[in-house]
């Protein structure tokens, strides 16, 4: 019943791999088709038991649950079926290098779980060998269902999966850290450059799903923020796949509002792309598709981040996308606790993530921490159109007391969480 | 015989002083794939001269006759004929060469190879890789001790300094430091080794004998945010006064008192001043500047920033000829 294709620490290229993907916006959380047929080849067998007193041996497992993934306009960017895995192979890789001179040692295991299968199930099992740093790139429910387990108390979940602001506020929880921005954090940063260009009035169209109304709530929160002004709101109803009539219906829908840009909430990527060059208007569109907020794109080479593109692209034979750099930097986060704490033990290693002193370097030319009050790694947010980086929030001149970075997301102030 | 000493001594005295008159600047711009050439006595741009993609750190030849250049996109680093200003020849240098360093003997140049995680030991006459040091995630940063015994090499994302022994070409110790280290510089007397972390925003003082961290330097400018201070090249005089910090987008230089390790001051250059190099006789300082494609020229006597000079696109290494 529970099925376990797990493989150690590899670095070998698979060069058969499709193209690299660019997810837009948020959520990242990939919808995985097929990775169990491919990952079942790296089957080496149950994870060797993590209970022996090897204090030098770190081990760190990447948890996911294969999903039905609904159809989107083309079939040209499959999500890769390795995305998110290569990510953390190239962050243990990194991690072993440091290792050799710390005398510590990071192990990766993978776990995928079939749509039918029972994850509680994998999970215990896991927790029960004795891995206590679990990156997971699950739903915002599956991801509170593990976090909640008794046997999930003495573990530390790496949420790279689920940009679900809740999780960042009423359902936080103590033993779950967020690695990818949230949807409020993704708002944030577009609404901050579309107010320092002075592009304040926005249209926003938003998808019928629960998720689009998710993130078009944020974009609401940001106009509030920032000075944004939602001049007018629409829902696009109007089923998948208009490729031969977006020409005739998208003007008309985007017809008579007075705007500076569309913003369209679309996370699967159902319609967004067809509002581009085809408003009303001659308008810009940002959000899901367009200008999109993300934390991480293939074109962004500033701060060393080419070396980064460099060495995943030779590992693994595309680029790196989204969901690979979230397992990345959770890897790496772990690793960079491990090297400062001097220690690979479970509690020192979790203490000094937390504390004050971390600082990840992540190739976006600041140090990457953790919100105390609620576990969200703080970071820039890159704004990406789909060949160019055109920006990287925050924006000059939005100023915070204590850290720019916290101008993105829930602040402390305006919490609903509080775990400091 | 003792006339003839005091002849040569007078001749000596009143020749012209090796000053300003005589030096020549090389800038390698990163983005125009040139080297720009700045006369030392009018401080502006002579020549510039096509060289390989993405050309980055520089230095001479023990002779000072050649320039070496990191080809970072070709992989290569050039050599450049300072007389006819010809790509002469190239080093073999591994991957994506950003910095080197010239051991004291002038025999010998050390490479970081940014991908590959390894140091690159290369004979320059025979023109062969002698060694290949592994090293930390993205190597960067290279000093050599003066007595050449002692090869630091800082890796930017394992974050240490990675003192190697030159005979054994072995790592001896690491020294943990603040995040991403970009650059290592010894003191005149080599008892100390500046290491600057770019995104930890420090300078660490290392003790090169105990490979302890004696002092971790922070800045703080007003109006500046703490993560808008990356500390990168660093340069220190020989008397044992005053080092200079680049500290990137922060568009200043810091000037440090180096036997206090107190921030004296703040001087405002170009944006995102990356790399500096004195003078030979340590009187002016040269920095690069990024983003603004200059280089700003630091009278180093008066503390001040007395003139900025155009040149090519993404100014970063810099070098004085005598």
């Amino acid at each position: 019943m529970i099925f376990f294709p797990v493989a150690t620490a590899r670095t070998s290229a698979d060069p058969g791999l499709c193209a690299g993907r660019s997810r837009a916006g948020s959520g990242g959380w990939a919808l995985i088709r097929g990775i169990v047929a491919s990952l079942a080849l790296l089957y080496l067998g149950l994870p060797p038991a993590a209970a022996e007193e090897d204090v030098e041996t770190l081990r760190i497992v990447y948890f996911t649950q294969e999903v039905e993934r609904p159809s989107v306009i083309y079939g040209l960017d499959e999500p890769p079926q390795d995305e998110g895995l290569q990510g953390g192979r190239l962050a243990i890789a990194d991690n072993n290098t440091t290792g050799q001179f710390t005398n510590q040692k990071f192990e990766f295991f993978e776990v995928v779980v079939p749509v039918d299968g029972d994850m509680v199930a994998a999970f215990r099992e896991l927790v029960g060998q004795g891995y206590r740093h679990v990156i997971t790139n699950l739903p915002t429910d599956k991801l509170l269902k593990l976090a909640d387990l008794p046997e999930a108390q003495g573990v530390l979940i790496y949420n790279a999966g689920a940009s679900d602001d809740t999780l960042r506020n009423a359902d936080c929880r103590p033993n779950v850290l967020h690695i990818l921005p949230s949807r409020a954090m993704l708002a944030d940063a577009l609404a901050q450059y579309l107010i320092w260009k002075k592009w304040r009035k926005w249209f926003l169209v938003v998808g019928r799903r629960d998720e689009d109304r998710l993130f078009a709530a944020a974009v609401r929160r940001a106009a509030g923020r920032f000075g944004g002004k939602i001049v007018a709101e629409k829902v696009w109803d109007y089923g998948p796949d208009a490729r031969r009539t977006a020409q005739a219906e998208m003007p008309v829908f985007t017809q008579g509002i007075d705007y500076d840009v569309l913003i369209v909430a679309d996370e699967i990527g159902e319609f967004g792309e067809y509002l581009i060059y085809r408003t009303w208007e001659p308008r810009l569109v940002a959000g899901t598709q367009g200008l999109v907020p993300t934390m991480w794109h293939r074109t962004h080479e500033q701060w060393g981040g080419w070396q980064l593109q460099r060495r995943f692209h030779k590992l693994v034979g595309r680029w790196m996308t989204p969901l690979d750099h979230a397992v990345w930097a959770a890897v790496r986060v772990i690793g960079e606790a491990a090297t400062r704490a001097q220690s690979t033990a479970f509690d020192k290693v979790a203490a000094y993530l937390r504390g004050p002193e971390f600082a990840l370097a992540a190739f976006k030319g600041v140090a990457l921490s953790f919100r105390p009050w609620n576990g969200q790694l703080r970071q820039p947010v890159l704004l990406a159109a789909p060949r160019t980086l055109v920006s990287v929030s925050p924006q000059r001149g939005f100023l915070h007391q204590y850290t720019e970075l916290d101008t993105l997301g829930y602040d402390r102030p305006e919490s609903g969480c509080e775990l400091d | 015989m003792l006339a003839a000493l005091v002849a040569f001594l007078v001749a000596f005295a009143i020749a012209p002083l090796p000053t300003a008159e005589a030096i020549t600047i090389y800038v390698s711009n990163e983005k125009d794939n040139t080297i720009s050439i700045i006369d030392g006595d009018t401080l502006e741009v002579v020549e510039t001269v096509p060289v390989g993609r993405r050309p980055r750190g520089i230095g001479f030849s023990a002779d000072n006759r050649q320039l070496y250049i990191c080809a970072s996109d070709d992989d290569t680093v050039q050599v450049l004929d300072l007389e006819t200003l010809t790509v002469v020849g190239e080093i073999p240098s591994g991957p994506d060469p950003e910095v080197f360093v010239l051991h004291p003997d002038g025999r010998i140049l050390y490479i970081a190879n940014e991908d590959d995680n390894l140091v690159t030991v290369v004979d320059i006459e025979e023109r062969t890789v002698l060694a290949e040091i592994p090293v930390g995630v993205e190597p960067e940063g290279l000093a050599i001790s003066p007595d050449g015994r002692w090869l630091v090499n800082t890796s930017e994302t394992t974050n240490m300094a990675h003192f190697i022994d030159t005979e054994t070409m072995e790592i001896v110790s690491n020294v943990l430091v603040d995040a991403r280290p970009r650059y290592a510089q010894f003191n005149h007397d080599g008892r100390y080794l500046w290491v600057s972390s770019e995104v930890g925003g420090t300078v660490s003082v290392i003790d090169a004998a105990t490979r302890e961290i004696v002092k971790v330097i922070g800045f703080s400018i007003p109006g500046i945010s703490r993560e808008g201070i990356q500390p990168v090249g660093v340069r220190l005089t020989s008397d044992g006064r005053w080092a200079f910090v680049a500290l990137g987008p922060a568009n200043r230089v810091a000037v440090i008192d180096a036997r206090t390790y107190e921030v004296e001051d703040y001087l405002l250059v170009g944006q995102r001043v990356w790399q500096l190099a004195f003078s030979p006789d340590e009187s002016l300082l040269f920095t690069t500047n990024g983003r603004s494609n200059d280089v700003s020229v630091i009278d180093v006597g008066r503390l001040k920033v007395t003139k900025s000079i155009t040149v090519g696109r993404f100014p970063w290494g810099v070098a004085v000829r005598p």
